[in-house]
């Protein structure tokens, strides 16, 4: 069977695929690719299910060696990646040779790049999928970030790859956002009509103190929130709930399942996969849109990824 | 029941308006009967104190069909009979280096570290929701005379198995993780384990009690 085997791990690296919804009632949120519209586009280029396995590469990528040789797809952020010292162009597949060296720097703009390789990554799967939850230390490589060393099995696969690109035109549909789309939380009544204003008007910065499990916003404190007593419930992926201080936090893929503060809003699913693409510092808005057009922004979004004929160049 | 939009694929369902175990069992039968007879476009469940949060595909539904289907499966699930309840006993070994916080929760609230033993293992707890992180259940109520608030700066790895309180709430941390609870003793059992159906030791749900055991029966119950 061939392998990966990890030189170097870069920043935060880790196994993902689309995650493991489904088992709330017993504390497990889904976990999964942060960007996982850009995973499902890798996995197309290197003809696997849009769910394999890949490797989530986080600001900083590392070094990777394919002893037998590898068909792979780079998409997401730009790493800018180099096989033996020759530049690798994204979103497009390659055919490596066996003990071809994948070498990445840093991204420039973004937060998450994607290796998808043809046959997926084979980890034991926990609860059905291969995703790795760094918190509670679950799934992939044993619930932990990839570290030197690491060597990791790739499945078979023998499919025909075709030597094609993404077009410029679905990429710039699915591309990253500077703002981003919200429908109103179960608590935006809570919240005064100047806490209100200032969410859909000022620009916020994601802090450092930003992760898979939540992204934390600095900028206009959304105070006289904490007025009332919430009593704990569900949190859905992708929540803006706001704490006692007025901070904003969006509850991303490894967030705690429940929580106590109210929440203002919540990103569409349509920009889900943009949240993934935020690095610290970057700084966003929040647009208000209706749950009709949430809806069929994602129709449209699903369209696009399903009707092959439209992605490729 | 009333139901509120949480996101674009989401829908929040209100069992209730106040933390209690009547709103709590209409959460768990609500619960049960989507679990058993799910509808297609169900992804997510989460049951918390008085509600139920219901993640659905977009591509198969919207907010009006998930709120109309829910509300029949509500009045069908009104009409199911008591639920059998599971009781749960976790041996914990109480205080020193299991239990770090016991004394200044004795301390805050003016009682001997026994008595805090005491007044924590004579309860019987509910188990409302597990959350957080995978098996970690929530569990009520702890007497008022030794409720205390978390820590105001959270410890960055509470050890598995460590018991905590948080106000009138105590929990097992299942994994080595994070945690503010303030922390009495530890259990020897494994409360969560993916290689196990449940997972975690204590379900929604569950009745738990706490038995004080020393450190030598703590011992002898890791290895197991």
């Amino acid at each position: 069977m061939s392998t990966l085997l990890v030189e170097s791990p870069g920043l935060l690296t880790t196994v993902q695929d689309l995650g493991r919804p489904g088992y709330g009632a017993e504390g497990v949120s889904a976990s999964g690719a942060a960007d996982p519209v850009a995973l499902r586009l890798g996995n197309l280029l290197v003809e696997n299910d849009p769910g394999a396995a890949g490797l989530e590469l986080t600001l900083v990528g590392g070094s990777f060696v394919f002893p037998d040789g590898a068909v792979i797809a780079l998409t997401g952020a730009d790493l800018e990646a180099a096989v033996d010292g020759q530049a690798l162009e994204m979103w497009t597949p390659h055919t490596l040779p066996a003990g071809a060296k994948l070498e990445f720097a840093a991204t420039r703009n973004f937060a998450r790049g994607y290796l998808a390789v043809a046959g997926g990554i084979q980890v034991d799967p926990f609860l059905g999928s291969a995703s790795t939850h760094v918190l509670s230390g679950l799934g992939g490589c044993e619930g932990r970030a990839l570290r030197k060393g690491d060597r990791l099995r790739i499945g078979k696969q023998a499919k025909k790859i075709r030597l094609r690109r993404i077009n410029q035109a679905a990429l710039n549909a699915l591309k990253p956002r500077k703002v981003l789309r919200v429908t109103e939380g179960p608590q935006a009544d809570w919240f005064s009509e100047e806490a209100k204003q200032a969410f859909y008007r000022d620009v916020f910065q994601v802090s450092e103190e930003s992760d898979r499990v939540g992204l934390r916003l600095e900028g206009t404190a959304l105070a006289g929130s904490a007025t009332m007593e919430m009593i704990t419930e569900g949190v859905s992926l992708g929540a803006v709930q706001v704490t006692p201080s007025g901070q904003p936090i969006i509850l991303f893929v490894e967030q705690q399942t429940t929580g106590g503060y109210p929440k203002i809003a919540n990103v569409i699913g349509a920009d889900l996969h943009r949240i993934g693409q935020l690095r610290p510092r970057a700084e966003l808005r929040f647009e208000r849109t209706s749950l009709a057009v949430a809806r069929s922004l994602w129709m449209e979004q699903e369209r696009l990824l399903s009707a092959k004929g439209q992605l490729f160049a | 029941m009333k139901f509120r939009a949480a996101s674009d694929r989401s829908i929040l369902v209100y069992l209730g308006e106040e933390i209690g175990q009547a709103a709590h069992e209409r959460v768990v039968k609500l619960l049960r009967l989507l679990q058993k007879q799910p509808p297609s476009w169900v992804r997510n469940l989460q049951p918390a104190y008085c509600s139920l949060l219901v993640d659905f595909d977009l591509s198969l539904a919207n907010h009006e069909v998930v709120e109309e289907t829910i509300r029949s499966y509500g009045q069908r699930a009104e009409k199911q009979c008591a639920l059998k309840t599971r009781v749960v006993e976790v041996p914990v070994c109480y205080g020193e280096d299991f239990g770090p916080d016991l004394k200044e929760v004795a301390e805050t609230h003016g009682l001997k570290p026994a008595q805090v033993i005491e007044l924590h293992s004579s309860g019987t707890y509910h188990a409302y929701f597990l959350g957080f992180v995978p098996g970690f259940a929530y569990l009520g109520d702890v007497p008022a005379a030794i409720a205390t608030p978390r820590l105001s700066s959270p410890r960055k790895k509470v050890p598995v198995g460590s018991v905590g309180i948080a106000g009138r709430q105590t929990a097992v941390y299942p994994l080595a993780t994070p945690g503010g609870w303030r922390l009495l003793g530890r259990t020897p059992l494994r409360v969560f384990r993916a290689d196990r159906q449940p997972m975690g030791l204590i379900s929604i749900g569950d009745q738990v009690r706490f038995r004080p055991i020393n450190s030598d029966e703590f011992r002898k119950l890791e290895r197991g």
